[in-house]
């Protein structure tokens, strides 16, 4: 049974450049980086007095549907649409095309404790905020123990939540998030709150939604181990339209097999030395991993290495040039280092790159969880391990004797 | 399962399905109130008695200058009772519309993630104002006794169609100012000084006779039917003028229509630009 049904939903955003009124400048500076010669072509109007009124579509021609009782994971990087995808299905900005048919109630979740008031008691923001989220009172009251037992603050109810600890309403707010008992729940990525014990317990409460009370849930995450859990089917956003629709493995495997790096290089300055760190490719056939760098001047003896870094951050291992004593210089100008791994015995799944490059006395660091990528299958190894089993393959023999 | 139906798609001006929503999602306008008076007087020393205090201590003010030095008529009524009457009904409109106007602003956090009709935002903030209403007129009921007035059976009949006026002239005036509000922040500055001059043009510290033929101009502020209505109903200062009740009931119904149509032209893109 059909239970959503989008049909050619599209929506604008005006920016008039003439009138100066109070606009969303997030909108406006994404329309710069998306579009520099068009605003500079504005600028210029402005300048000679013409009156500019500038379009952006943050989404054009999505169709799809969706069937009661299925997950599905939207995906994309940012400014592909997916907030105002969110914010059309939850009804808080309108489209500007198209029609969307939604049979059942819905109960959006784009951020964890809408409408909580500090200076209310823990019980009284239960109230409110289960109120904001479209709970009937009667079924708030009902599930009240429920809410306070799974949240952990039975003894502090009675305060407000000004002073609770941020963990502490954190649980609370997620609390009586998980309780709502709309037929349709849309979630944006607020699993990415509290600590990792939480974040696991959410996870956990999220796929007994899914599972046992068969509901429909839209679910966007940057987190592909999330989608790839709770999710059978996932829609894929490209600069505001649908790139890809269908099962979650697919998807994943077409989509984050490349490194996302192309979007920006990005520069340290650090000390005198000056370079840029252009482009990182991971080639899972190849198995290798090429990072491309820029640089004004000439250093001697450098380091070079990645971090793979889990998605909840912890760093599965390092590859560092120096631990196999290879002696590389950084030439000025364009530098490709390449490194090649024979095997790869990690878990298949969705990663983060650190990248690190440095001579004796100083190492730069390229940022966490801007660089990712997903290994579908363990290199070089045959055996693959799932959830429980950890994260690491090592290389083993056994025998009877 | 009850089976409901949403349709998403861009947005018409007004439909009655919109009121029906409302009514849908009254338990939300209930918390939202209840949140709003309970907040309000959380951390005060003597928590609701400030809606008596400020209608009393502005009647003492106003009782010393204007009634004893100034001189002021008051239609044959002492002159404490006659200002806190017109006070009463004033501070609703006043308070109302301030709190009305910066509602959007304020809430914004809600308003951009989650979806509620967003008509309960001002009519819940003009609806705590019912509270301090009824909590302030308590001194109004010792006064009448201390100075022996007794309301006759049709004047405290049209009381509360002169609070449905000053609910419907707060809500429309606020709908308004809301949402122009959201676009341009100019509102919170100029309102302040707005609301003081309003308080000239009505007559909460003179009587409407005051200004002899030319009364009629202030017939078009629906305040003024209010407080002078009220005034008659409560003290007979004058007989009761249905004709007057009904231009301002007039008054406010022009002011609704024209402060649901502007809110609800805004609203199409306000999550947006908030």
């Amino acid at each position: 049974m059909k239970i959503i049904e989008a049909k050619g939903i599209g929506k604008k955003y005006n920016i008039n450049h003439q009138k100066g009124g109070y606009v969303a400048l997030r909108d406006v500076l994404t329309n710069i980086f998306k579009n520099p010669f068009a605003f500079l072509k504005t600028k210029a109007k402005d300048v000679l007095g013409i009156d500019t009124k500038e379009e952006f579509w943050a989404l054009r021609d999505i169709n799809f549907e969706i069937n009661k009782g299925e997950v599905v994971g939207i995906i994309g990087r940012n400014g592909a649409g997916k907030s105002t995808l969110l914010k059309i299905l939850s009804q808080i900005t309108p489209p500007t095309t198209g029609e969307i048919k939604i049979h059942g109630t819905v109960g959006s979740l784009l951020e964890v404790g809408t409408g909580f008031h500090p200076e209310l008691t823990g019980r009284e923001n239960i109230f409110l905020n289960g109120a904001i989220l479209g709970m009937k009172k009667s079924s708030i009251i009902k599930k009240f123990d429920e809410i306070v037992k799974f949240a952990g603050v039975e003894k502090f109810l009675d305060t407000p939540v000004k002073y609770y600890s941020s963990g502490m309403y954190v649980r609370l707010a997620f609390s009586v998030a998980a309780h709502m008992d709309s037929d349709i729940l849309i979630i944006d990525e607020v699993l990415a709150v509290g600590d990792s014990d939480f974040q696991k317990k959410c996870l956990g409460k999220m796929e007994e939604i899914t599972n046992k009370e068969g509901r429909t849930i839209l679910f966007v995450s940057h987190n592909m181990d999330t989608i790839r859990r709770l999710c059978k089917k996932t829609i894929l956003l490209k600069d505001g339209g649908i790139e890809a629709i269908g099962d979650t493995d697919i998807i994943l495997k077409n989509y984050v097999g490349i490194l996302e790096t192309d979007r920006d290089s990005f520069e340290i300055k650090s000390g005198l030395k000056k370079i840029v760190l252009k482009k990182i490719v991971f080639k899972q056939q190849d198995q290798s991993f090429s990072i491309i760098i820029d640089s004004q001047e000439k250093i001697s003896s450098i380091r070079i290495g990645l971090g793979i870094n889990s998605v909840d951050s912890n760093r599965i291992t390092t590859l560092l040039s120096n631990h196999f004593n290879k002696k590389l210089d950084i030439i000025p100008g364009s530098n490709e280092f390449v490194c090649t791994i024979p095997l790869l015995p990690i878990k298949p799944g969705y990663y983060y790159i650190d990248i690190l490059v440095g001579n004796d006395s100083e190492v730069f660091l390229f940022s966490k969880e801007k660089y990712s990528f997903t290994i579908n299958n363990s290199i070089g190894v045959n055996q693959q391990l799932d959830d429980s089993q950890g994260y690491v393959i090592i290389d083993q023999n056994w025998s009877k004797k | 399962m009850e089976s409901q139906i949403t349709i998403i798609k861009p947005k018409k001006l007004f439909s009655f399905s919109e009121l029906k929503e409302v009514w849908k999602h009254r338990e939300l306008l209930y918390f939202f109130t209840w949140r709003d008076l309970k907040v309000r007087y959380k951390q005060t020393a003597i928590g609701a008695l400030w809606a008596i205090f400020q209608p009393f201590i502005t009647m003492v003010v106003f009782t010393v200058f204007f009634g004893g030095l100034l001189n002021v008529p008051s239609d044959g009524v002492p002159y404490p009772i006659f200002v806190y009457t017109g006070l009463l009904f004033w501070q609703f409109f006043s308070t109302a519309l301030s709190d009305t106007s910066s509602v959007l602003i304020t809430n914004q956090a809600i308003i951009t993630k989650v979806y509620f009709p967003r008509l309960l935002l001002p009519l819940s903030s003009v609806a705590t104002k019912f509270v301090d209403f009824a909590i302030a007129s308590i001194i109004l009921v010792g006064m009448m006794m201390y100075y022996g007035y007794t309301p006759n059976l049709v004047g405290l009949l049209v009381i509360p169609l002169l609070l449905l006026i000053t609910f419907m002239a707060s809500v429309g005036l606020g709908l308004f100012l809301a949402s122009i509000n959201v676009k341009y922040r100019d509102v919170r500055y100029v309102l302040p000084f707005f609301i003081q001059m309003l308080l000239f043009v009505t007559p909460v510290i003179y009587p409407a006779g005051v200004l002899g033929k030319y009364s009629w101009i202030l017939a078009l502020n629906p305040m003024m039917g209010v407080i002078q209505s009220a005034r008659a109903a409560l003290l007979g200062t004058t007989v009761l003028n249905w004709t007057l009740v009904f231009i301002s009931l007039l008054a406010t119904f022009i002011l609704m229509i024209i402060g649901i149509y502007t809110f609800k032209k805004t609203e199409r893109y306000f999550a947006d630009i908030i």
